[in-house]
């Protein structure tokens, strides 16, 4: 049988997430090339195919004039992952959702404010059917590495899908909610180790919420904490923003 | 005589972002020749008005995956600026090597990945997979000293969340130091060994003078503070960054140019290679020398040599860092943090791999962010990477479109260009 091709694709984004990807060990790389054949990736290769077995698109979709390109890279794969916040659920691009085209435009470019197309960013999902998914901003290496090789083998993507705090409790940190910070752990799919926390930080929702988040619950704790509305909704738009039940 | 050349070469493959190059000429006569950046504009200078301080390197970060390390020291730097604070020789350190993790990352990936292909006739690292394993593997270890660098200084290295304000969240215990000085030592080796790699590279003979700017602190390489060196005008402070980067938007190109006394400069390793040289670690400049490397270079091309010294500097830096951490009292302590801010403005310049990143901040009383403004390498380099091309076409002209479509892509991805942070490939149009 011949290995599944495997192509990298990006909109609006960073290109973080396709960093992560090649951020391996160089046993690493070499198993995974045992299993896949990549056969496109802009930012490391030049040449191009056809047809693709899996596709991993990058970014979020701001211009109407990117959704033929995006339709028309959907109907050469077999299976298409969402592959980072951005792609996911719109990401840190969705920020500018919650401003007035004019007043962006403006701000950035102050006496072209026309010159370029700019929509609503919008997850990839609003446009194409997404068959899988690697959430994060960017995406965790090893998950990566493991929901590649789940997809190979015809299984379902090994994901969790309970909350950050799980894996903060199991590292035994001190919960940063005690430590004067606020934290959208409760609510965040876990899969990164509780990165945040462990590390001085806090959860600010980069891997999107757990199936059927108790957002009023998360809003009454930090209400306990006596955040203020603005502050609660400035981490909520960060990366939830395609939440519809938090705004 | 008579011959057009209609080049249009779309999403330039290879480099970071969306880029396209076109060229039109005619008898001999340029007509056209562009680069244009083609990225979906992002909008970080809208996005990040009315947020809170603590939340400006979170969000800024993301405007570039290879470069995250880069923009959020760089909005570190406008925050302290702006509320006047200054750094312990602890958090100096701990950024020296979170910006060490970021030059190896970035550097390997340009020099290994991006531009060595194009040297060894293969379209990517890939084949060379099969045909130069010693070589990919070590390109791949060198990458990953960067990445567990970042992992431990930072918590990651692509948009870390250690790095804050005044202080990070987070220190490395002294077994993680003696880890860093032992990669970087290996890494020096390496290199040293390796160089011949890089000697060997047939670089295009093109040469162009141009205006190169860079950060400037006497007595150091300067990457992380400094004032502004330029090599028409010397120094200048980072406050007067706006007169020396001159920013304006051009219709084809989502990135905005710069400019300054002629009409085009460049930033990024070979600038700093030019006007900071005599400051580069002593291993630095022998290895310099075996690349037949010396200041003032005007070959773009050689770019990427400078990288590769650079990192040998970086090397060395990093060890240095790490054994003044490691002579302070252990385990070190996460410093406090306390942030009073000051209504006003704070201005942040660094030097990320591909050159010198400015962001400048407005915060009201309460520290929310009023205006921002951030000016990235990919678009101060982008006027001179057009007139390097104009310069180089009639030289190359009898060639074939094949031949210079791909001296044209080279000479681009020589400048290690990051489009996604300008706003994003390349596509070369060659119109005869
Ligand atoms: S720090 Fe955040 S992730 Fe950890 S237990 Fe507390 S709320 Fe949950
Ligand atoms: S802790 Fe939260 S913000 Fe941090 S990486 Fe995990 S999901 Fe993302």
């Amino acid at each position: 049988m011949s290995k599944p091709t495997v192509a990298f694709f990006d909109f609006a984004s960073c290109e973080g997430c396709q960093l992560s990807a090649i951020n391996l060990a160089p046993q690493q790389l070499l198993e995974l090339l045992e299993v896949i054949d990549i056969v496109e990736f802009r930012e490391a290769l030049s040449e191009k195919a056809y047809h693709y077995d899996i596709t991993l698109i990058e970014g979020s979709i701001t211009r109407k004039s990117d959704i033929p390109r995006l339709q028309d890279i959907r109907n050469r794969s077999d299976l298409v992952v969402a592959f980072g916040a951005c792609a996911h659920i719109g990401g840190i691009n969705a920020l500018k959702n919650f401003q007035r085209p004019e007043e962006y435009k403006k701000a950035v470019y102050p006496d072209t404010p026309d010159l370029f197309e700019t929509d609503i960013a919008r997850s990839i999902d609003a446009f194409i059917k997404v068959d899988a998914f690697i959430p994060g901003c960017p995406i965790d290496t090893d998950e990566f590495v493991r929901v590649v090789k789940n997809i190979v083998l015809g299984k379902n993507p090994d994901i969790p899908d309970y909350p950050v705090c799980v894996e903060c409790k199991q590292r035994e940190n001190v919960c940063v909610y005690e430590l004067g910070l606020t934290c959208l752990g409760p609510v965040i799919r876990a899969g990164c180790g509780a990165r945040c926390p462990s590390n001085g930080g806090y959860c600010y929702g980069c891997r999107g919420t757990i199936p059927e988040p108790n957002i009023y619950g998360q809003k009454d704790v930090m209400r306990q904490y006596h955040l203020t509305h603005d502050q609660m909704m400035d981490q909520f738009k960060l990366f939830l923003n395609h939440n519809k039940e938090v705004f | 005589m008579g011959r057009i050349i209609n080049l249009d070469i779309r999403h330039i493959t290879r480099i970071e972002g969306h880029g396209n190059i076109r060229l039109n000429v005619r008898d001999g006569k340029i007509e056209a020749c562009h680069f244009d950046i083609v990225e979906a504009p992002r909008f970080f200078e809208a996005m990040i008005r009315g947020r809170h301080f603590d939340e400006a390197a979170l969000i800024t970060s993301r405007i570039c995956g290879i470069c995250s390390v880069g923009h959020q020291l760089a909005s570190l730097a406008a925050t302290e600026d702006a509320f006047g604070l200054s750094l312990s020789t602890q958090e100096k350190c701990l950024r020296r090597l979170l910006n060490a993790g970021e030059y190896f990352e970035s550097h390997t990936l340009h020099i290994y990945f991006l531009a060595i292909p194009d040297f060894v006739g293969a379209k990517s690292v890939l084949p060379l997979v099969k045909t130069h394993r010693d070589v990919v593997v070590h390109a791949l270890k060198l990458k990953k000293y960067g990445h567990d660098i970042g992992d431990i200084i930072g918590g990651r290295l692509v948009h870390p969340m250690a790095s804050n304000v005044q202080a990070m969240t987070k220190t490395p215990t002294e077994k993680e130091l003696f880890s860093i000085i032992g990669w970087m030592q290996e890494a020096k080796m390496e290199l040293m060994l390796n160089v011949t790699t890089l000697a060997n590279l047939s670089l295009p003979d093109f040469n162009r003078d141009t205006e190169y700017i860079s950060l400037y602190k006497p007595g150091t390489y300067a990457l992380l503070e400094g004032d502004i060196f330029s090599s028409d005008t010397g120094v200048a402070s980072y406050k007067s960054y706006r007169e020396l980067t001159q920013e304006y938007a051009i219709p084809n190109s989502t990135a905005k140019r710069c400019k300054h006394t002629r009409d085009s400069f460049m930033v990024g390793a070979l600038a700093r290679f030019n006007n900071n040289y005599q400051w580069l670690s002593d291993n630095a400049k022998s290895v310099a020398e075996r690349l037949n490397l010396t200041p003032k270079c005007t070959n773009p091309y050689k770019n990427t040599l400078a990288q590769y010294v650079e990192l040998i500097h970086l090397a060395d830096d990093a060890i240095d860092a790490a054994q003044t951490l490691i002579a302070m009292a252990q385990p070190l302590k996460v410093e406090e943090r306390i942030v009073s801010p000051v209504a006003g403005i704070g201005i942040g310049s660094i030097e990320v791999p591909r050159g010198i990143l400015y962001h400048e901040y407005a915060y009201n009383e309460k520290g929310f962010i009023k205006t921002a403004n951030c000016v990235i390498p990919t678009g101060q380099n982008g006027q001179n990477i057009e007139n390097d091309m104009r310069a180089l076409v009639p030289q190359i002209v009898d060639k074939t479109d094949e031949e210079i479509t791909l001296m044209l892509e080279m000479l681009v991805r020589a400048y290690d260009p990051c489009i996604s942070c300008s706003t994003h490939l390349l596509d070369v149009e060659i119109i005869r």
